[in-house]
């Protein structure tokens, strides 16, 4: 038998050491040492009712234990063989759950995108076929018409997950429905939101579902040649890629008459120099085609010209893995996961102050603070929650306000931020708003083609702006004309770059009014991160003179006899924090 | 490999492929065919997952244990990469976080060849869509 204790800062707080030391010492009393062992584990995501306990092998799961109740999970559970039951998770509905098989909490991530990531081998094809891999493929092509394949993504209700959210089943339907005598299925895997990385991870982790979809695409819009444009800055990902199309071509899985059908399907990659306006559709395809990577005006969609003129049907990396899935488990499995417009689940890249980073996969509909409380289990250090950003760069921040939302793509919307492809930045009390919104527009202006003038030089001016913010230089109707710009850009940019990149700034305006006046009229920074709106100073009272501080300094700014207050000039100090390290008195302070 | 012509030869190589991995669950010798897999994206890579595999098949060649190590994708704890999953037959899988090599001679030590949990393990919380 085994316990398990929870060993994540969660539950560390709330004393899960000394349940582990007490528990050891009961077993002793009971000479179990031998036969139970205690075993300080990783977070189990259930941070709310911590400390966790659980009993391997049956999956008891006991929540929120303290020090005292180890006896009672010695005496009644280990030596009776009796659950504890006032210890037993409390359902929010019904009784107490006896083991952790039957939690909701468990069923909060669903893996669908991500069902091969990290479980079989991603240069293995007979391992991708073992887990019913190449099946939606061959019944598509055996039992299904093209029609009928169209029918069912539409009817699954799937939505573009590169962040537009266009439903998937109507984009194929365009493109089946414009006749041509060459057509093109293309995958974008140019992934550039900062810090989002699920397309790269499903193409490292399952190539072939990538394939398999881009086949079953081809067959249902009329195309027999399928292209992957990927950046080059992936390449583990290129190399998987290439192996596993090697693979399914000598599987007979892409290539002639596959399934000895007449249809035909081969997939080539094309790789990105890494702009993030190349994941627009219509710049990717010029950008495939050797030209430079602009968009260009909608209409005409790709679905009626797009690759080399032909119809074109583009689907980001996350929408093509759910197809396979779809199509074996029929569109009314798919449909029932998730909220009536919005089904299915979503892959989030959990980053920043959160414990658990990583990839997760939930339904849509889960709401904000189950994510980040619960699966992510909650704040770095045990600090202050302050708002969670998502949708990269074109997306906002959201605050407390908002945790309870359910996540979906119009709920994003409806608050001033969006799904985006999916990246989720958790920040603290010490993130600067002012700060992240500089931060997202620093990347825009970075990564603006500019073709037209908004985006180009509106962004810029909008950059400027902020960096006179975060200086302490603005005055207070600089905020009305960042407003202004915000709308304007907004509203006159061609592509959805421009049209989006304000929603950082707007949204963090509108959340965080007060910061951002606070940096305007009073030059400071409520969250202690500008550097320019910061000074150390020393406490004379504290200071001994001992000129640590003044050894440390880098640039000299800090004099001061042995014995004597030191002081630090102002106009040499360079903010680097050297000297409230060195200190051992507390006599340096930021203010 | 020849190429497969029709769904049924598709079944057919479904059911030898999965006889092959039920093959390696059933082992009757307890310490045959431990499964390992090491989580081998670019962020378990970078955290050092190539040289954990790498010291994984050494040793357990070295110390006779019959084990199967294959390389698999992201599993999605980027917060404790390097990731390995352990399945030794007839019993759940296991997944320890931040593997160092030490952890990894201590898993194979403790975990694989006595049965004894180590820490840092990690607890999953998903559901894959088979359970459904």
């Amino acid at each position: 038998m085994h316990l398990l204790v929870c060993g994540g800062t969660g539950c560390r707080a709330s004393a899960s050491d000394s349940i582990t030391e007490s528990l050891k010492e009961r077993l002793q009393e009971h000479n179990l040492q031998d036969e139970v062992q205690v075993v300080m584990t990783g977070c189990f995501g259930f941070c709310e009712k911590g400390p966790i306990v659980k009993v391997l092998p049956d999956n008891t799961f006991y929540t929120e234990v303290s020090p005292e109740d180890t006896r009672e999970i010695v005496e009644e559970h280990l030596v009776k063989g009796r659950q504890v039951d006032r210890l037993l998770y409390q359902a929010p509905e019904g009784g107490r759950v006896k083991d952790s098989k039957h939690m909701d909490f468990y069923k909060k991530q669903i893996r669908i995108a991500l069902r091969n990531c990290g479980f079989i081998d991603p240069e293995s094809i007979d391992e991708y076929i073992a887990r019913d891999g190449y099946f939606a493929l061959g019944t598509a092509l055996n039992e299904m018409e093209p029609r009928q394949v169209i029918d069912q993504i539409k009817e699954s209700g799937l939505r573009g997950r590169g962040g537009g959210g266009f439903p998937a089943g109507l984009k194929w339907e365009f493109a089946s429905k414009n006749e041509a005598d060459q057509k093109y299925v293309v995958c974008n895997a140019d992934e550039g939101d900062p810090g989002a990385f699920m397309d790269r991870s499903i193409l490292e982790g399952d190539p072939h579902a990538v394939l398999e979809a881009m086949a079953i695409c081809g067959y249902a819009t009329g195309a027999d040649k399928g292209l992957i444009y990927i950046r080059a800055e992936y390449p583990l990902a290129i190399k998987r890629l290439k192996i596993a199309i090697e693979q399914a071509r000598e599987y007979g899985m892409l290539g002639e008459s596959i399934f000895d059908s007449p249809f035909n399907f081969d997939i080539q990659l094309r790789y990105g120099a890494g702009a993030f306006v190349c994941g627009e559709e219509t710049a990717l395809i010029h950008s495939m085609e050797g030209e430079r990577g602009e968009p260009t005006f909608k209409p005409p969609f790709p679905a009626e010209s797009g690759y080399l003129g032909k119809p074109t049907n583009v689907n980001n990396v996350e929408t093509y893995a759910n197809v396979p899935v779809i199509i074996n488990k029929g569109a009314d499995w798919f449909s029932q996961i998730g909220t009536e417009k919005s089904t299915g689940t979503k892959v989030f890249a959990l980053a920043g102050k959160v414990n658990n980073v990583g990839l997760i996969e939930v339904p849509m509909g889960t709401t904000l603070r189950e994510v980040i409380f619960e699966i992510g289990g909650g704040i770095k250090g045990g600090k202050k929650f302050k708002a969670v950003q998502t949708g990269g760069p074109s997306g906002g921040c959201l605050t407390e306000e908002h945790l309870d939302t359910p996540i979906d793509f119009d709920n994003l919307l409806a608050v001033g931020s969006m799904m985006g492809s999916g990246g989720m930045i958790v920040l603290d009390e010490d993130d600067c708003m002012v700060s992240v919104a500089k931060f997202f527009l620093e990347f825009t202006v970075e990564e603006s083609c500019g073709k037209c003038a908004p985006c180009r030089v509106g962004n810029k001016r909008m950059y400027e702006l902020l960096e006179r913010i975060t200086q302490g230089k603005a005055e207070k109707k600089d905020l009305q004309r960042l407003n202004n710009m915000c709308h304007v850009i907004a509203d006159t940019s061609l592509c959805g770059l421009g049209q989006t990149a304000p929603s950082p700034v707007l949204s963090t305006m509108k959340n965080f009014w007060n910061e951002y006046v606070a940096h305007v009229e009073d030059q400071r920074c409520p969250a202690g991160s500008c550097k320019d709106l910061m000074r150390y100073e020393i406490i004379p009272e504290n200071c001994v003179g001992c000129t640590a501080c003044a050894r440390k300094c880098p640039v000299g700014a800090i004099t001061g006899e042995r014995k004597q207050v030191h002081e630090i000039d102002q106009d040499k100090c360079i903010k680097c924090g050297a000297c409230l390290e060195a200190c051992k008195f507390d006599a340096v302070t930021i203010k | 490999m020849g190429k497969i012509k029709s769904l049924e030869d598709l079944k057919k190589k479904k059911q030898d492929l999965q006889k092959k991995v039920d093959l390696r669950e059933r082992a009757d010798q307890a310490e045959a065919y431990v499964q390992i897999k090491v989580g081998m994206a670019t962020s378990g890579i970078a955290s050092g997952a190539k040289e954990i595999y790498d010291f994984l098949v050494e040793n357990l060649d070295k110390r006779n244990v019959e084990a199967v190590v294959t390389q698999a994708g992201d599993m999605g704890y980027s917060f404790a990469e390097p990731t390995i999953e352990v399945t030794k037959p007839g019993e759940e899988p296991v997944v320890f976080g931040y593997v160092t090599k030490e952890k990894a001679d201590e898993i194979i030590e403790k975990y694989i060849k006595r049965g004894e949990l180590v820490d840092g393990i990690l607890p999953q919380n998903y559901r894959t869509i088979d359970e459904e």
